[in-house]
C-alpha cells in the first residue's frame, strides 16, 4: 500500500518581470509517495526551480494547491508554514545556504533551537547528527574553513537534524566536482533509504538518475514526462535515446 | 491502492523564548566583533558629534549669561554673539546640520548590517523561524548596539565638548556648568541615537521577514 506525502495540483506560477509576465508554471500536477527518491530534470528556465520551491512551502503559487499529508499548504497561516519548514521538510541548496558567522555545530544546532529545544539541547543534537554525516571533527569550523562538500554535508545535517519526512535538494551536487558530488547522492540515497524519507531533487545532472525511484521531466513550466525507474535505460552519451545537451 | 493520510491540523510553530532569542543575538554579534563594532563605530561617531554640538551651546550659554568682563572678552575672541537677544540662528542651524549627519550616520550604519544579511534571513525561514524571531533578534542586536553606541557617543561628545571649552575659557567653565541643560542634552542624543539604530535596523528586518523564503534569499546584497 502506497501512501501519498505529497500532492500538486495545477500548480500555475506568474511573475511580473516590468511590464512582461511570464509563466513559469503552466498548470502542473504531481502526486510523490512516501519514501520516494525523485528527481526534476529540465534546463534552465524550465519553471523546473520555481515547482521545487513551491511544493517545498518556500514560494507560493498564483493558482494551484500544494497539498502534503493531507494539509493544503494554502490553509496554512504563517506560524502554521514555519511548523511544517521545521518538522515536515529539510532543505539542502546548490549554494549550500550556510550561515557564514555560525560554526558547523551553530549551523545545524540553530534549525534544532526552531523546534523547541535549548540552544545546549539544540548543540547535542547536532552535534551527534554531524558525527553521522562524517563532520564529528569539524564542529567548531565556519563555512569558510570548509571544503564545497563538506559544507553540502552541513547542509544535510541540518536539513535532518529535525526529523524531516521530506528533503527538499536543488541542485545538491551543482557546485561539486564530480567525486563529491556522488558522494553526496550516496548520503542522500542512504538516508532515503535507511530513514524512509521521501527526498525531492532539482538537478541537470545525469548521475542523480540512477539514484532516482521516479524522474520527471519538466519543460516550458509544464511536465514532458514521468518515468518509473525500470523505464530508464541509461547508455553512454544518451539516455531513452536522447543524446545529453 | 492508494490512500490519502488524514493528518490533524497543523499546530502553529513554537515561539523561541526571549532568552534564546537574546543568546542568538549576542552569539551573532560576538562572532562577527569586527563588524559589529565598525557598525557601533558608525553610531558613536553620529551621536558623539550631536552631543557635542548640544553641549558646546549650552555650556556658551551660561559663560554669556555671566555677562563677565573678562569671559565676554574670550567669548567675543572666540566668535560668540554676546549681544544676542535668543538663540543664534546660525548655531541651531549648525545643531541640525550635525542632527542630520548623526540620523544618517545610524541608518547607514545599521541599514547595512541588515541588508548584507537578508539572505541569512531567507534561510532562516526555510529552517522554521518565524517572522517574530527574525525581528526580535534584530531588535535585541541593535539595540545592544545602539544603547552602548549611544552611551559611549555622548559620553564622547560630552568629555571633548568640556575639555574644548574648558581649553578656551579656563576653568570658570566648571562653575557656572549648566548641569540641567547639559542632562538635557545628553538625554535627547540617547534617545535619538537608540531609537533612530532600532528603527533602522528592525524595519528592514521586518521587511525581509515577511517575505517568501525564496524571495528573501533571492534579494541582491
Amino acid at each position: 500500500m502506497a501512501d501519498i506525502i505529497l500532492q500538486a495540483q495545477g500548480l500555475t506560477k506568474v511573475y511580473a518581470m516590468g511590464a512582461e509576465t511570464v509563466h513559469a508554471l503552466k498548470g502542473v500536477s504531481l502526486d510523490v509517495l512516501r519514501g520516494q527518491y525523485v528527481s526534476i530534470m529540465g534546463p534552465s528556465g524550465s519553471g523546473k526551480s520555481t515547482f521545487f520551491n513551491i511544493v517545498g512551502g518556500l514560494d507560493k503559487p498564483t493558482a494551484g494547491e500544494v497539498v502534503m499529508d493531507g494539509q493544503r499548504f494554502g490553509d496554512l497561516n504563517s506560524s502554521q508554514m514555519a511548523w511544517v519548514r521545521c518538522h515536515k521538510v529539510g532543505y539542502i541548496f546548490q549554494s549550500f545556504n550556510l550561515i557564514p558567522s555560525m560554526t558547523a555545530l551553530e549551523n545545524v544546532a540553530i534549525a534544532r533551537i526552531f523546534s523547541g529545544l535549548t540552544p545546549s539541547e539544540a548543540r547535542k543534537h547536532a552535534a551527534a547528527v554531524l558525527d553521522q554525516v562524517g563532520l564529528g571533527h569539524r564542529l567548531r569550523h565556519v563555512p569558510s574553513e570548509l571544503s564545497g562538500g563538506q559544507q553540502q554535508r552541513v547542509a544535510i545535517a541540518r536539513a535532518m537534524v529535525n526529523k524531516p519526512e521530506m528533503i527538499l535538494a536543488d541542485e545538491p551536487t551543482g557546485n561539486l566536482d564530480l567525486h563529491t558530488g556522488e558522494d553526496i547522492i550516496r548520503l542522500l540515497v542512504a538516508l532515503q533509504k535507511e530513514r524512509n524519507i521521501t527526498v525531492i531533487t532539482a538537478t541537470h545532472d545525469m548521475k542523480m538518475l540512477a539514484a532516482s525511484d521516479v524522474v520527471v521531466w519538466i519543460r516550458d513550466g509544464q511536465i514532458a514526462r514521468v518515468a518509473q525507474r525500470d523505464e530508464i535505460t541509461i547508455e553512454v552519451g544518451s539516455i531513452d535515446g536522447k543524446t545529453l545537451a | 491502492m492508494i490512500t490519502m493520510n488524514s493528518q490533524p491540523s497543523i499546530p502553529l510553530q513554537t515561539r523561541v523564548p526571549w532568552s534564546v532569542v537574546f543568546f542568538v543575538s549576542w552569539g551573532s554579534l560576538r562572532r562577527r566583533i569586527f563588524r559589529s563594532l565598525i557598525t557601533m563605530i558608525g553610531v558613536v561617531l553620529g551621536i558623539a558629534f550631536l552631543t557635542y554640538m548640544l553641549v558646546n551651546d549650552r555650556m556658551v550659554n551660561s559663560l554669556v549669561a555671566m555677562k563677565d568682563d573678562a569671559v565676554n572678552v574670550l567669548l567675543q575672541k572666540a566668535g560668540v554673539d554676546i549681544f544676542r537677544n535668543g538663540p543664534d540662528t546660525m548655531v541651531l542651524l549648525l545643531i541640525g546640520l550635525s542632527l542630520l549627519t548623526c540620523l544618517a550616520g545610524i541608518i547607514n550604519a545599521m541599514l547595512m548590517s541588515v541588508t548584507e544579511r537578508i539572505k541569512e534571513i531567507g534561510t532562516l525561514k526555510c529552517l522554521g523561524a518565524e517572522d517574530s524571531f527574525i525581528v526580535k533578534t534584530y531588535f535585541v542586536e541593535s539595540s545592544l548596539q545602539g544603547v552602548l553606541g549611544t552611551a559611549c557617543g555622548a559620553l564622547a561628545g560630552l568629555l571633548v565638548s568640556v575639555a574644548v571649552n574648558a581649553a578656551i575659557y579656563g576653568g570658570v567653565v566648571f562653575s557656572v556648568f549648566p548641569w540641567m541643560a547639559v542632562l538635557k542634552a545628553e538625554l535627547i542624543a540617547f534617545l535619538i541615537g537608540s531609537v533612530m539604530s532600532v528603527l533602522a535596523s528592525i524595519i528592514p528586518a521586518y521587511w525581509a521577514a515577511c517575505k517568501q523564503p525564496v524571495d528573501a534569499m533571492r534579494v541582491e546584497e
